[in-house]
């Protein structure tokens, strides 16, 4: 798939030199009917511009917490998050402002089933005011010829296969020019065979456009290959355990996946996230 | 023979239809059969025997095809159905999409809106003879009433059933509240509005009918009819004319198929992305 995928970048800095996430002791303390539940525990994380964060840990350890709270979603009980030096939520801002600098691609996918692929594609410039519906379309019609898109346009996501839903989605983000790509689980519910054809597909949007990834899953192998640090999460209350650099030396392809390097990696980062799963099937039992 | 010929030929005598025919013509032969019992097999068969033959029904239906009176009941019932049913749409999907949206304002609509909701539209129809200067607007105004609660339930429905995803990517790309309504929330809701349509054109006829035949038809009863479908069978009863009594069922079940899939096409058309699903 050797395509161009370069995003304009008008008067804005290169996405490679913008999107440093600095998350610095971040409480999330959950308080729906009197019963505190911390999810997100005095956790501190380094995200440098430009680079794949794969944040991996168990289901419900609060990692989703953690982007929700980079997005805009959702509050935080204290501590603070920074972007390119820029305060998103902190000390009296307990809510950051949902921006199109960090957009989210969704673990079951959020293309609006009402608009055509194109139309989703482009959604951002037009509610921004930023083209008009004529270029914004003409834009996006070639996001995605570029992407391998071309032909679907006119389709509506529930047409199209779920991988392919998955890549517009990521053209849709892209469409914004953000800074910083939120990935839940994106592939969770993809098959291994079409996960690994998204991963490389990723990957090659990823070498055009530079942007920094924070991207959530539980699979090792996916956190492996396109990571360039993974951080393992504690079970709740959420906190990094452990942050592995991963040293094999992009553009990766599938190959790296036989590599004795990934092998070695794969056991080191199995042995911090089992204790974790472990620890989080007893906290399961309990509460059940 | 051409492709789009072969595809109508398959239509009608493909296997589908035949069963159909099938299906209809036993049905009449069985329903023939049973009411003429009484000159075939000595014996007048339980309920099927009472009522009118088929044949004695058509034989009524032709003689009416040309009388102005039927027609002017179905004019009739078409009108009430509509503009109860337009009514309904016009202020039940507005004030659905007003609750939905506004949490003070669905405070104050919603529990008055429950308490009248499990009232019969039959039960307003004495209230509403009394209430509304002229019986067309009683009639009209039941008939809303029969669609109305189905359309702001299914809106209101619909609406909170909104993926939250879908809000905050829009909110995230940059929409306005004012977009998050008109491309998420509108569009989100659209394939509830149709199902609460059609489910209201339904419960419409129900009815109308119902009220033409309490309230005697309206204005303009009198002579063969002329005060809608409803009133129609209640005169036919009156009257003493049975096969009439059944054109008037079959007329009535014949208008509400046309309605339905005037809605089914209507609704098609708003909701293309649910087509080729």
């Amino acid at each position: 798939m050797a395509s161009t995928f370069a995003v304009e970048t008008r008067t804005r800095p290169p996405a490679a030199a913008r999107g440093a996430i600095r998350i610095e002791d971040v409480v999330k303390i959950y308080d729906p009917d009197g019963a505190a539940v911390m999810a997100v525990d005095h956790c501190s994380l380094e995200i440098p511009a430009g680079e794949i964060c794969m944040i991996v840990g168990p289901s419900g350890c609060g990692k989703t917490t953690l982007l929700n709270a980079i997005a805009g979603f959702h509050t935080i009980t204290s501590g603070s998050i920074h972007l390119d030096g820029e305060m998103l939520c902190g000390p009296g801002k307990p809510k950051a402002d949902p921006g199109a600098d960090r957009i989210v691609v969704f673990q079951n996918g959020a293309l609006f089933p009402w608009k055509t692929n194109l139309e989703n594609v482009a959604f951002g410039p037009v509610v921004q005011g930023k083209m008009s519906k004529k270029e914004a379309h003409d834009k996006a019609r070639a996001m995605m010829a570029d992407a391998g898109l071309s032909g679907t346009e006119h389709n509506y996501p529930g047409e199209i296969s779920s991988g392919v839903r998955r890549r517009v989605e990521i053209v849709r983000a892209l469409m914004n020019d953000p800074s910083v790509l939120l990935f839940d689980e994106p592939y969770r519910a993809l098959d291994s065979l079409t996960k690994s054809v998204m991963h490389e597909a990723l990957l090659e949007i990823y070498y055009r456009n530079k942007v920094t990834i924070f991207f959530i899953t539980h699979d090792l192998d996916e956190a492996i290959f396109l990571g360039h640090r993974i951080a393992v999460m504690t079970t709740r209350p959420c906190r990094p355990k452990k942050i592995l650099e991963v040293d094999i030396p992009h553009p990766r392809d599938y190959s790296v996946l036989t590599s004795k390097r990934f092998r070695e990696l794969m056991d080191e980062t199995l042995g911090a996230v089992h204790e974790e799963a472990i620890k989080a099937f007893e906290l399961g039992e309990k509460e059940g | 023979m051409s492709k789009g010929l072969q595809k109508v030929k398959g239509a009608v005598f493909g296997r589908g239809m035949l069963r159909a025919i099938v299906s209809i013509v036993v049905f009449l032969v069985l329903w023939e059969l049973g009411s003429r019992s009484k000159q075939w097999v000595g014996f007048v068969m339980p309920w099927v025997g009472q009522v009118p033959a088929p044949t004695a029904v058509l034989a009524a239906w032709v003689e009416l095809v040309g009388d102005a009176g039927y027609w002017q009941s179905w004019y009739m019932s078409f009108f009430r159905v509509l503009g109860g049913f337009l009514s309904a749409m016009a202020i039940g999907i507005p004030f659905g999409l007003a609750m939905a949206v506004s949490r003070n304002f669905k405070g104050v609509a919603f529990p008055v809106f429950e308490v009248l909701r499990p009232i019969p539209p039959l039960a307003w129809v004495p209230a509403s003879i009394i209430f509304w200067p002229t019986q067309e607007l009683s009639i009209t105004f039941v008939t809303f009433l029969g669609a109305f609660y189905t359309v702001v339930i299914n809106v209101l429905g619909g609406a909170r059933s909104i993926d939250v995803r879908y809000y905050q990517a829009a909110q995230a790309m940059g929409a306005s509240d004012w977009d998050i309504f008109r491309r998420i929330i509108l569009p989100g809701t659209l394939p509830s509005i149709v199902v609460g349509a059609a489910v209201g054109m339904g419960i419409t006829w129900e009815v109308v009918v119902a009220a033409e035949m309490i309230s005697g038809g309206g204005s303009q009863s009198g002579g063969s009819g002329g005060g809608g479908l409803g009133f129609f069978i209640w005169n036919s009863y009156v009257g003493g004319s049975y096969e009439q009594i059944v054109v008037g069922m079959i007329s009535i079940g014949i208008a509400g198929y046309i309605c339905s899939e005037v809605l089914r096409k209507f609704g098609g058309i708003f909701t293309p992305w649910l087509r080729l699903r």
